[in-house]
């Protein structure tokens, strides 16, 4: 097994005008890089003999709706040959178009229609984007924190038209998000005196 | 004179019983052979990730068991290993032997489901039904310590829900010493069998470049001759502790895939059997009051305790800002959580990456060429359960 460490230096050798950040956390690197140099990266990673992470173990996105460029899109890799993992992350904004990496790796052709399908995030030369978790015809991403947890449709059997319906949602009672933050260290004002 | 031929378009499932759950597998056919197939999938998504991130981490738990519902605590496995890396809890020996011990059960559990239904879809309905006795003895296991038979939400971070009750760890020997028989059993109806192996020979040869490159992990990949077993390669609780083989295939056919699930079957039994004759005595969950809750008897006289308890079942235990993934060796392949917390006592993000999601992938790269009636051998020796497919 080669030193996670030792493979750390190697990849801020080899790519260094392309890592952004790099570190080492539960045994495993995280990169941070460039949308523009997705592809480069990932394909270094794939073929150079140091680093053979020949495996994609996943593709996802992260929504943080407050910052400027919204989504963290991470790629997770596996290298048989080292036992190592690494954690690959961009940062991309709301409408920004992201190179896809099926040329690359054939795997990542379901991951990328999860991620687009999930975040909305578009991916370009992908050879086949279409929704893939959700209803045929469904509209919005689910993951994006600002979609509501219930949705917006739901589906049932009419008996009248002897067909199955949408129809917007309606809760007996709505989802309630409970804050159980003690009140000696959650609620706002305590918090602000405690400060000054 | 030219024959005029037209590739025909069929529909195979959502209701079938050969697509092993809610599939829906649409087929180009030339003739019977398969041009090209294209794989529905989401008709079970529940939105498991969405719901995740709305609930605390010790609620979350229960769905992890209703993603692989065929092995649902070495789901549960991942998820308390990420949140015990981040709050670095050490988990005590007998809790982690327990969880090592339904792990392997877990294993059986699916492997029995995978190799008997895969014969029954080739034609063989016998070993289905013995098979399916034995699950019912695992999942009386599975009750007896957590209370349910399939959805366990059994382990918790820093350890699991409750010790073993009283001659559980009796039983199960009693079980580990009869099941070789039973595999043995079904290895005389199957192994040989002709009309098995004319079914499964030869049929969804993946070569060992391409099970890398389609992110199989597994038995899909270990059938295809790469040796890689997370429980070997980078042991989690404590399974560098036992000793056990990896079987590994030749020829990266459903023929093979078989006989690695039957041959995992007898090495799970090996690791049962040596947790057994090992079971430490002591704790069976962290004794960290922020983390695990008091017992009931503590509640009643110490105000503290009730204060814990309340918190627990209240805000939740909150889990430092961090991120992480951690996977496991779960029966069908890689199974991984990557969890982004954010210091409050929800997941802000919780990616569960499935097995079974890449295998299917690679559906139309492996049934491509082959005769329809070979779609449902690929399909059962893949072990798709749709629960972790589609989330």
């Amino acid at each position: 097994m080669q030193n996670i460490q030792d493979l750390e230096k190697i990849l801020n050798s080899e790519l260094n005008t392309k890592i952004k950040s790099s570190f080492i956390k539960h045994n495993q690197i995280y990169l941070k890089i460039d949308e523009s140099d997705l592809t480069e990266v990932i394909l270094f990673l794939k073929t150079n003999s140091k680093t053979k992470f020949r495996q994609l173990i996943d593709i996802t996105a992260v929504d943080f709706p407050e910052n400027e460029i919204r989504f963290k899109l991470v790629y997770l890799l596996l290298s048989h040959e080292f036992n190592q993992r690494i954690i690959i992350e961009m940062d991309v904004k709301e409408k920004e178009i992201v190179g896809s990496i099926t040329s690359i790796f054939p795997a990542a052709n379901w991951m990328e229609r999860e991620v687009f399908d999930m975040y909305g995030i578009d991916f370009k030369d992908h050879p086949d984007l279409r929704r893939i978790l959700t209803d045929y015809g469904f509209e919005g991403h689910p993951l994006r924190k600002d979609f509501p947890l219930t949705g917006h449709n739901e589906v049932r059997y009419s008996h009248e038209t002897k067909k199955v319906i949408y129809e917007p949602v309606k809760l007996e009672q709505n989802y309630r998000n409970f804050d159980y933050e003690s009140p000696w260290e959650g609620t706002k004002y305590i918090k602000e005196q405690t400060k000054e | 004179m030219a024959k005029e031929t037209k590739t025909l378009n069929l529909n195979f499932g959502p209701q079938h019983p050969a697509a092993h759950g809610v599939l829906r597998l649409i087929l180009q056919l030339d003739g019977e052979i398969v041009e090209k197939a294209d794989p529905h999938i989401g008709l079970l998504h529940r939105g498991t990730e969405k719901l995740i991130e709305n609930k605390t981490y010790t609620q979350a738990v229960p769905y992890f068991d209703r993603l692989d519902y065929v092995a649902p605590m070495n789901q549960e496995h991942a998820f308390a290993l990420a949140i015990e890396k981040i709050l670095k809890i050490e988990v005590p020996i007998r809790a982690q032997y327990i969880r090592v011990m339904f792990c392997e059960i877990g294993r059986i559990l699916s492997h029995i489901l995978n190799v008997t239904t895969q014969a029954m879809d080739v034609g063989a309905l016998t070993p289905t039904l013995w098979g399916f006795e034995e699950r019912e003895i695992l999942m009386g296991f599975y009750e007896k310590v957590s209370g349910s038979r399939l959805h366990a939400n059994y382990f918790r971070a820093g350890g699991v829900h409750q010790d073993l009750t009283k001659g559980l760890d009796k039983e199960i020997g009693k079980f580990c010493e009869r099941f070789p028989k039973i595999i043995n059993d079904l290895e005389l109806l199957l192994t040989d069998n002709r009309i098995f192996k004319q079914r499964n020979v030869d049929i969804g040869v993946v070569s060992k470049q391409d099970a890398l490159d389609y992110s199989f992990s597994g038995v899909m990949l270990r059938g295809s001759g790469v040796p890689w077993d997370l429980r070997k390669s980078q042991p989690y609780d404590c399974y560098e502790q036992f000793e056990f083989k990896i079987p590994v295939g030749k020829n990266g056919d459903c023929y093979d895939r078989y006989l690695c699930r039957i041959e995992e079957m007898k090495e799970s039994v090996n690791i049962i059997n040596q947790c057994l004759a090992n079971l430490p005595v002591g704790p069976i969950k962290t004794d960290d009051g922020k983390i695990s809750p008091p017992p009931k008897k503590e509640i009643k006289q110490s105000m503290e305790a009730l204060i814990h308890h309340f918190k627990l079942y209240t805000e939740g235990y909150r889990v430092d800002k961090d991120e992480i993934y951690t996977a496991v060796e779960a029966p069908k392949g890689e199974f991984g959580v990557y969890l982004i917390s954010d210091g409050s006592s929800k997941p802000y993000k919780c990616k569960i990456r499935a097995p079974g999601f890449s295998h299917l992938q690679a559906m139309d790269y492996l049934i491509k060429g082959h005769m329809l009636a070979d779609v449902p051998a690929v399909l059962g020796s893949m072990d798709i359960v749709f629960g972790e497919v589609d989330r």
